[in-house]
């Protein structure tokens, strides 16, 4: 029966105002929230436990607040919680980041990682494919369904239209929103979930190369022309050709 | 000069126009770059010449003819030289490039929108803030868009290299989208609708636009998850695709953080919607206070008109 483990993480609600103060992105009011896509990731998890059996173990990496998330997800219905964190890191890159999750991984002894198409506070999506490569697994992203039958059998987009894409052997497959609706926690998977002891394990990671050097608002966008009425549009199309040149 | 290694994007067979892009992304990064081009066909790396690029590899196998991650990766790394790797930052780039990465030990850094020396900005949190980091040593980096000027074209020299990968996944087999239509995510234009629509059915005069200016058609989350007939694939923002393309049209749709998220970085943006306070306008370039009834069908014949 299959070891199921599924990444999360930890991100500010995306409704929350992002406040820069000094050269850095002040969070010290955000609302903390499991982000999107790995909600997407714990569903396809869980689908995959009833189909096959198993477990299902919630993986993130951060400091101690991080252990609400997985709480989070204990009431949704994961079997254990896992937190790898080592107390001497700080601020780490994707190779340090993917380094410490594989390690965890492995110490699990996963077939199978789930895990969003990416978090919500960087949008890099470089987590799950990081992380296959360095298992030695194959790895499908972005997948937008997914069924258990004889083996597991995803749909993921390609170039003019989806493949659907049947994993041999051990795969970290991350998922987007697709037509798939979430469960939500129950009043019983949060009681257990007030209960459940988080599991801290330690990782090596390498030293950081890439390090932040400054976060900023967005760049203003210099006020637009606007028009009323819809003959306008004439004059809009005007100026997409010979201003903007954009057609 | 340090080395670069530049993925080239291809599209239907050939090289895509982002890959122009990427040599002017390495050269402000002061790199000298190589270029790399995954294919089943090497003649197809001919196009792949720019100026400023010595050396184009046309890494040739079979694994190519379907997306595989891990093969590609495996085959990309076995043929490329060391030094930053540049990819685009379309959704399949972005993953395999993170592969590269990862099986070098390297970083990388995401959307890239600006390069100053070594130091990298993209945009996080959906945009809502922009993050700078700098680079010690080599990494992988994949950049948007419509962001950096297109190198120009020279001679390709081209050397080829066999190389298969493992595939580790099977394509049993590709469903293709019932609609001819380009997907927002491979498109230069995109014409959304959202609630302010009024119907499903409403979205065939996008549909007449896009056709007129080959553009993608795309939705707002509002239209997605109002109407059965709007699929997924079409939404645009922070729940569905990020897109930058060179213009976004946005019809019918408020601007809500949510749809923001995915198009804010679009070069151009026009907004037509009857409410004169949508905070979509304050992203617009250009704005029409209008009902779509009112503003489509001169801005249809319009760009007719101009294309024709």
């Amino acid at each position: 029966m299959p070891n199921i483990v599924v990444l999360v993480k930890r991100v500010p609600d995306t409704n929350a105002r992002i406040v820069v103060s000094g050269d850095r992105v002040d969070l010290s009011a955000v609302k903390w929230v499991i982000s999107p896509y790995d909600e997407f990731a714990i569903e396809t998890a869980l689908q995959h436990k009833e189909a096959d059996g198993g477990t299902v173990t919630a993986l993130t990496l951060g400091p101690a607040d991080s252990d609400k998330v997985l709480k989070d997800a204990k009431a949704i219905g994961v079997d254990e919680i896992v937190r790898v964190w080592n107390e001497s890191w700080n601020e780490l890159d994707s190779n340090a980041i993917q380094s410490a999750l594989a390690q965890a991984v492995t110490d699990l002894g996963a077939d199978v990682v789930y895990c969003g198409k990416t978090a919500a506070d960087t949008g890099a999506g470089s987590t799950g494919p990081g992380v296959a490569e360095r298992l030695g697994w194959a790895s499908v992203s972005n997948i937008t369904d997914a069924s258990f039958a004889g083996g597991i059998t995803v749909t993921t987009p390609v170039e003019g239209g989806s493949a659907k894409v049947s994993v041999l052997g051990n795969a970290v497959i991350s998922c987007d929103k697709g037509n798939m609706k979430v469960r939500k926690p129950n009043v019983k998977g949060i009681m257990m979930a007030k209960r459940a002891q988080v599991n801290v394990v330690s990782a090596d990671a390498p030293a950081s190369s890439v390090t932040i050097v400054s976060q900023s608002p967005p760049p203003a966008k210099p006020a637009g022309k606007k028009y009323e009425g819809g003959s306008s549009a004439e004059e809009v199309a005007r100026l997409l050709r010979d201003e903007a040149n954009v057609i | 000069m340090s080395e670069s290694v530049i993925i080239a994007e291809t599209s239907k067979g050939s090289i895509a126009p982002v890959t122009a892009e990427l040599v002017s992304a390495a050269i402000a990064l002061g790199t000298s770059p190589t270029v790399v081009v995954p294919c089943t066909d090497a003649s197809i790396a001919d196009g792949a010449g720019y100026d400023g690029v010595s050396r184009t590899i046309a890494v040739k196998g079979d694994c190519f003819a379907n997306y595989d991650a891990s093969s590609w990766a495996a085959a990309i790394d076995a043929a490329a030289p060391s030094g930053i790797i540049i990819a685009a930052a379309t959704p399949q780039s972005k993953d395999v490039a993170a592969r590269v990465a990862a099986r070098r030990g390297l970083s990388i850094v995401q959307d890239v929108v600006a390069i100053d020396g070594m130091n990298l900005t993209s945009p996080i949190y959906s945009g809502k803030a922009m993050q700078t980091v700098s680079l010690s040593g080599d990494a992988a980096v994949s950049v948007r868009a419509n962001v950096f000027p297109a190198a120009s074209s020279s001679a390709a020299n081209v050397s080829v290299v066999d190389q298969s990968g493992d595939v580790a996944t099977a394509v049993q087999e590709v469903i293709a989208r019932a609609s001819e239509r380009l997907d927002v995510a491979e498109a230069n234009i995109i014409i959304s609708g959202g609630r302010g629509m009024g119907s499903p059915d409403n979205f065939s005069h996008l549909e007449k636009i896009a056709d007129v200016l080959g553009a993608a058609v795309g939705a707002s989350r509002a239209a997605v998850d109002t109407w059965d007939d709007i699929p997924h694939s079409m939404q645009v923002g922070q729940t569905g695709k990020t897109v930058n393309p060179n213009l976004y049209i946005a019809v019918g749709i408020s601007g809500a953080i949510q749809h923001l998220a995915g198009m804010r970085s679009s070069k151009y943006i026009v907004a037509v919607n009857k409410d004169a306070d949508a905070p979509i306008f304050s992203h617009a370039d250009y704005g029409i206070v209008a009902t779509w009834e009112e503003a489509l069908p001169v801005l249809e014949s319009a760009l007719s008109s101009m294309m024709s």
